[in-house]
């Protein structure tokens, strides 16, 4: 693979928290990674996972315990972040109430020092960029939230940032807003050829708009990757369990072979699954099937079979709820054809469940 | 006009409103009263009395007259009665004002920074703070301002630890000074200053400061164009509660400036204690107040109209 520049690089990086009692709590636990230029980033994880705190090490609000925080190869980790050319887009938005939408655009560029005449320059383009050239005289008190949202954007990208940083920026719009806010955002990306680096725990966000992904827990990065990636191939039960929703399967390896391996199931059957480096039979594992990678099939065609324990409707999808033999849950969703075909599948009918070639995977724990 | 849009409920509904209205209405009679009886009489009968005779031994004649006013600025020649230009009182009242504008300029500059410190600290922590900050209001201003006398005159603690020192070899002449009436000033009203700017400052986003560091404002540029803007409130409430009780302070000059370097507020006093002369202090203490008022009216105009919106 050939060599992209990294914008942001994080090597090694940790945050330790000197809590009340003197105890340490690592927010951030030797994290490494490395952003690429031009590149839609989403740090995705759980509340408290570490991914503000990564972000206010990079804006340099915050100063790593340990490691170096690298911009295009040069260490910020200990510069001021009124030194660092990279932006952020706060979650509350943070607009200086006391300026009108017009000034708070501007600021970034007036503290720098530019002219008079290159500020309103810029600030007439940014305001046609998020398109509130109307807005431009009103104070940020008398603009809606997504408006507020879309001021926000624009201030920090008025000063042409390197980077720039959102901390989970949609979390405050309604949901029809927050879609709409979604494009936007990445058509700006695309348009401005800014670095984003986007922290959210919303998985549907990640995984729309993301050129590649980094799931987060208990300070630690677990998985990088484009959202095919993350969601079809979960290195770990974590990202498996955080990202969309997964049927865990317990079993033992019977045999491996290039890349399959032949799972004795704890619910009674045997299935293939693609399995991992140094897997050897004989050992516990863990398989996941995504409930839309599965099928209901009559009894005898079924690989699991179950008893349905509940059905939810979901208009363009429903969930099929399955006990399997050995009382594990199971489910399985599939797309409603609207011909009334699964009239018959109701609580407490026998079922069988077919899966998907391919898609059964071995995770490691 | 909304009259006929009210079904019978909302009429009834509408009507209990209004009852219980101009019954809570009532509720505010008892500081109407208050108001009355120890605000507005009061001020009544000093514009009154500002325009009747002095009486011999103090109180007044009831004979309309403009002389207090009169003799306010000016001074009638005892051997041809014609008015002399005297600005004696005038000389007062801008000292007066000096001593109040310095107060209130040092106060805000000792009293931003502690307030700011105190605004920051962890929340468990603060109301430590403004603990401490309000301890000198468990006891007396008089017996305050008596410290203060005890600390800084000849004989007192500071020079005797200088000399004990050997930092000089004679007292330093602090008492009876204009640095000893503004130390006690700055003493008595640094706490009006701190309070307000201290619950302008606890109010205030700091994640706002976090974002004048992002774009690019150095810590005197986040200072001066986001943290003095947003704590304008304060500032203003501050400074009014500083300058406006300073400009008429009484104790504080009387004790500390030894009676050589009058304020306002002994000026006044003099009139109804050896002055004998009620209608002049009564006209004194109306000047001084419209002339607080009028400054006031201005200045909440000025510093406010840009902020109206924050």
């Amino acid at each position: 693979m050939e060599k992209v520049k990294a914008a942001i690089e994080a090597r090694g990086v940790s945050r330790v928290f000197m809590t009340a009692g003197q105890k340490s709590f690592a927010a951030l636990d030797n994290v490494s990674v490395s952003i690429r230029e031009n590149e839609f980033f989403t740090l995705l994880g759980p509340s408290g996972c570490g991914k503000t705190t990564l972000l206010r090490l990079i804006a340099g609000f915050d100063f790593p315990t340990d490691g170096q925080i690298l911009l295009y190869g040069e260490d910020i980790a200990v510069l001021p972040p009124y030194q660092r050319p990279v932006n952020t887009v706060f979650q509350n938005y943070a607009l200086f109430p006391h300026m009108t939408v017009a000034q708070n655009i501007g600021f970034g560029l007036e503290m720098l020092g530019k002219p008079r005449q290159e500020v309103n320059a810029r600030v007439a383009e940014m305001l046609k960029l998020v398109r509130m050239e109307e807005m431009k005289d009103r104070r940020t008190s008398q603009i809606s939230g997504g408006q507020q949202q879309r001021v926000a954007l624009a201030r920090a990208l008025a000063p042409k940032p390197k980077v720039l940083l959102l901390d989970e920026p949609l979390s405050a719009l309604d949901y029809k807003l927050r879609k709409d806010m979604q494009i936007e955002l990445k058509r700006l990306q695309t348009e401005t050829g800014i670095t984003f680096i986007f922290v959210t725990h919303d998985q549907e966000e990640a995984l729309t708009m993301s050129d590649r992904i980094a799931v987060m827990s208990k300070g630690k990065i677990l998985q990088v990757g484009s959202p095919h990636d993350i969601y079809d191939r979960p290195a770990v039960r974590f990202v498996a369990d955080f990202i969309g929703e997964t049927n865990f399967l317990g079993g033992t390896v019977k045999a491996t072979a290039k890349g399959d391996a032949k799972v004795k199931l704890n619910c009674g059957p045997e299935i293939s699954a693609a399995a991992i480096e140094g897997l050897k039979p004989g050992g516990n594992v863990t398989v996941v099937v995504r409930p839309e990678h599965a099928n209901l099939v009559a009894v005898k065609a079924g690989q699991l079979k179950g008893v349905l324990d509940n059905v939810v409707y979901f208009g363009t999808d429903t969930h099929f709820h399955v006990k399997l033999e050995d009382g594990t849950g199971f489910m399985v969703r599939q797309q409603n054809e609207g011909d009334g075909r699964d009239a018959a599948l109701v609580k407490g009918a026998k079922v069988g469940i077919a899966l998907a070639e391919g898609t059964a995977r071995i995770l490691r724990d | 006009m909304m009259e006929t849009a009210l079904s019978p409920a909302a009429k009834i509904a509408a009507d209990n409103e209004i009852g219980v209205m101009s019954r809570n209405r009532w509720l505010t009679v008892p500081a109407v009263f208050i108001i009355t009886i120890f605000g507005v009489l009061p001020l009544l009968i000093i514009v009154v009395y500002s325009f009747m005779k002095p009486a011999a031994y103090g109180g007044v004649e009831p004979h309309f007259t403009t002389d207090a006013y009169v003799y306010f600025l000016f001074q009638k020649d005892i051997f041809d009665g014609t008015l002399q230009f005297v600005p004696d009182y005038l000389i007062i009242y801008f000292r007066s004002l000096l001593y109040a504008l310095a107060t209130t300029v040092i106060c805000l500059l000792v009293g931003f920074p502690t307030a700011y410190f105190m605004a920051t600290r962890p929340p468990s922590q603060r109301n430590w703070w403004v603990l401490l900050i309000t301890i000198p209001f468990w006891s007396n201003l008089l017996v305050r301002t008596l410290a203060i006398m005890l600390i800084i005159r000849d004989q007192g603690l500071v020079n005797n630890v200088l000399l004990w020192l050997h930092v000089i070899d004679k007292p330093i002449i602090m008492l009876y000074t204009d640095f000893a009436i503004m130390l006690g000033l700055l003493y008595s009203y640094l706490p009006f200053m701190v309070l307000p700017l201290y619950s302008s400052l606890e109010k205030m986003d700091f994640r706002l400061v976090e974002a004048g560091f992002d774009l690019y404002a150095t810590r005197r540029k986040v200072l001066w164009r986001i943290i003095i803007p947003l704590s304008m409130p304060g500032i203003i409430a501050g400074c009014l509660l500083v300058f406006i009780p300073t400009l008429g302070s009484y104790v504080t000059p009387l004790i500390l400036g030894g009676g050589t370097h009058l304020m306002i507020g002994d000026l006044i006093a003099q009139q109804f204690g050896s002055g004998r002369n009620w209608p002049l202090g009564s006209a004194q203490a109306l000047i001084l107040m419209v002339a607080v008022l009028v400054s006031l009216y201005y200045y909440v105009r000025n510093t406010t109209g840009g902020i109206k919106h924050g």
